[in-house]
């Protein structure tokens, strides 16, 4: 069988791309586009709704319907156009910073709508765009270019938000296990209501320099060590967690999306 | 006399302009409840439904407006209202309407402020904010209902602007306005024509949402047909991808005003009563409206020749016919209820720095009454 590479939906020309050596942002975006591929989704079905930031830049490379939004907004904007549009398939993806930091109240809303929507989380623990500002989702103590004595706050899971906040999937996966982060994109695609794709993946330029994990091929080996499926992190012992993540499949339910609910409020309010 | 009997009954201002928006075609509502505008709110989640349209409460007023952008991207037309607080925190997200020319409506119904102010008095406070609120080069239409009839009336023509021009257009009432009750008959469909933004028609590999036709506007299709396109809050090209090209920027910066100017007589409304033979003018908008209209009648009463002009739109400013009419008086009077006078600046601009304006301004959260206006005359 032939590879997909998800090239058909790459606009023409634009290569190479904006992002730094080393950058997980590409890798997780030709990820999202040979899920598509696989998929069979047709460029007019998908709309891809970005934020802003690095993550936020990737709508430039697409063929796909888009739209580039503001920061940490792309959510709620996907929400519009999922619910008069219920057949398209909406991907909004996004930094950490977008996502869950300037972002965070429309994120837990739309895992608690349930709206059928799929979010791809591109998290590198900073803001990369800006110069590696502290981020929600740095770790307590970790050095940005506004925690430059360590950060004082703790971190954010996003994965554990969205599940708590009713997400019907969420999946943490890494750029450094190609493999299964698109197993994991498709299911997220596949399935109906909201569903979180939190994608680690290296800003080596900002984060990673800032907090001496080597070069862009050293975060990825440290990326491959410290990212282990549920069981085997809970064979770590207490020290080893610290710092360690949890990926592949994490949370999945069935719960009604927003529009099949919507739907039936029609169907009652158009009775009564 | 009409061959239709028109059901009259009693309606309250913001019951006006959730069935306008109804009877416009609005088929999806986001929004977020503050006083005085709930009430359209509540209507919406009421109305939407049974219309096959949609309602979401969001979590705020920035994912509401942006969740309207994105629900008339997929093709419905859209709308939300909200009051100062509320529309302070949209005016981002109405930036990308302006940039993405995306048609939209949003109710800002003015509350005393600042800040949390008197939340639930009225105050006409938000002129500026409704012309300039967003940051960068950008311009979009207001229009200002007088009445109960206009506020549903208005609220058609801002849905039918909007559609027309691809971008958002806001309906700025009052706490006064929005809470009357005046006697309306909803006019049957049909006999207000509805606009529908121009659809691509070509082909669409050659298709781009910014390709401006001759009357300035660019067709815009809805995510899910056959033309794939890009919407972008970031500078773009006609095709709708990031584009930093000074002379792009140029193009687009102006396009998105010239659309505007080259309409602008289409857009620009006014109402004038008893102007012919007036010595003196008041300027009025939104709850003005009405206390000039009485003022002036009182006036003439007394012997003081008094005529009003409604500005039905404010934004874009009716600087000619303010100008018109204010050069045949031998005084301009504009009541508001703010402080600084924002409609008053606006008149003074136009007539001139020489020519005296009698200002009226009241912001104590009380609406201002014939009597205020009298008191000048
Ligand atoms: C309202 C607003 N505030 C601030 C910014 C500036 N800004 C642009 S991108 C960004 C952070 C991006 O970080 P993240 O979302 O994590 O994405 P990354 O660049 O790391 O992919 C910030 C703060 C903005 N564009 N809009
Ligand atoms: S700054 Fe960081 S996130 Fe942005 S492109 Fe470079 S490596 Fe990627």
């Amino acid at each position: 069988m032939l590879q997909k590479t998800g090239e058909k939906y790459l606009k023409e020309g634009v290569l190479p791309h904006m992002w730094c050596s080393g950058c997980g942002i590409g890798v997780m975006l030709g990820a999202l586009l040979r899920s598509f591929e696989e998929l069979g989704y047709a460029k007019n079905e998908v709309v891809v709704v970005t934020g802003i930031g690095c993550t936020g830049k990737a709508d430039d490379y697409l063929v796909t319907n888009a739209l580039h939004t503001t920061h940490g907004r792309a959510l709620a904007f996907a929400t519009g156009i999922k619910a008069v549009r219920p057949e398209l398939k909406i991907v909004a993806l996004m930094g950490d910073g977008d996502s869950v930091t300037i972002g965070g109240n429309h994120f837990i809303h739309a895992a608690r709508r349930n709206i059928d929507v799929t979010a791809i989380v591109n998290n590198n623990f900073n803001y990369g765009m800006t110069g590696g500002q502290a981020s929600g989702t740095t770790p307590g103590g970790k050095l940005s270019s506004t925690t430059l004595y360590g950060n004082p706050e703790d971190d954010f899971d996003i994965s554990a938000l969205a599940c708590t906040a009713g997400a019907n999937y969420v999946a943490r996966t890494t750029i450094a296990h190609g493999w299964e982060m698109q197993q994991l994109i498709k299911e997220a695609l596949t399935k109906k209501g909201f569903s979180l794709v939190e994608v680690l993946s290296p800003c080596p330029t900002n984060y990673g320099k800032r907090n001496k994990m080597g070069e862009p091929l050293d975060m990825l080996r440290w990326l491959r060590k410290n990212c282990v499926p549920s069981d085997a992190y809970a064979k770590l012992g207490e020290a080893e967690k610290e710092g360690s993540f949890i990926i592949g499949k994490l949370c999945e339910r069935d719960k009604p999306d927003f529009n099949t609910r919507y739907a039936e409020i029609q169907e009652k309010a158009m009775s009564v | 006399m009409s061959k239709v009997e028109r059901k009259v009954r009693l309606i309250q201002g913001n019951e006006a302009i959730a069935a306008g928006a109804v009877y416009a075609g609005a088929g999806f509502y986001a929004g977020y409840p503050i006083t005085p505008s709930s009430e359209i709110m509540n209507d919406a989640a009421r109305l939407m439904p049974r219309v096959g349209g949609i309602f979401v409460q969001m979590e705020d007023e920035i994912g509401s407006i942006a969740a309207v952008v994105g629900a008339s991207l997929g093709g419905a037309k859209a709308f939300t209202a909200t009051s100062g607080p509320g529309f302070s925190l949209m005016q981002e997200n109405l930036g990308v309407a302006v940039m993405g020319e995306v048609p939209c409506v949003l109710i800002n119904v003015q509350r005393s402020g600042p800040s949390t102010g008197l939340a639930t008095k009225p105050g006409q406070a938000d002129i500026m904010q409704v012309r300039w609120g967003r940051h960068g080069d950008q311009t979009i239409i207001a229009l200002c209902p007088g009445s109960v009839p206009e506020c549903f009336l208005l609220t058609v023509k801002a849905f039918n602007l909007s559609e027309k021009f691809r971008v958002p257009v806001v309906l700025v009432t009052d706490e006064v306005i929005a809470h009357a009750r005046q006697n309306f008959a909803i006019p049957e469909p049909g006999e207000i024509p509805l606009v529908e933004r121009k659809s691509p028609a070509g082909p669409p590999e050659k298709y781009r949402p910014f390709d401006a036709e001759e009357d300035g506007v660019a067709p815009l299709a809805a995510y899910g047909g056959e033309y794939v396109f890009h919407i972008s809050s970031s500078m773009h090209g006609p095709d709708g991808y990031s584009n930093n090209n000074p002379d792009n920027a140029i193009w687009r910066i102006k396009q998105l005003h010239e659309k505007i100017e080259m309409h602008r007589d289409e857009i620009v409304m006014t109402n004038t009563y008893d102007t012919d033979d007036m010595d003196v003018l008041l300027v009025a908008c939104g709850a003005t409206t009405g206390a000039s209209r009485a003022a002036a009648l009182e006036a003439r009463r007394n012997g003081i020749r008094a005529g009003v002009l409604h500005l039905v739109t404010i934004w874009p400013f009716p600087d000619r016919e303010v100008k018109e009419l204010a050069g045949r008086v031998k005084k301009v009077v504009v009541p508001e209820m703010n402080y600084a006078g924002q409609v008053a600046g606006e008149v003074q601009k136009v007539i001139g720095p020489d020519t005296e304006l009698t200002r009226v301004n009241k912001y104590n959260g009380q609406i201002i009454t014939p009597r205020d206006i009298l008191e000048v005359l």
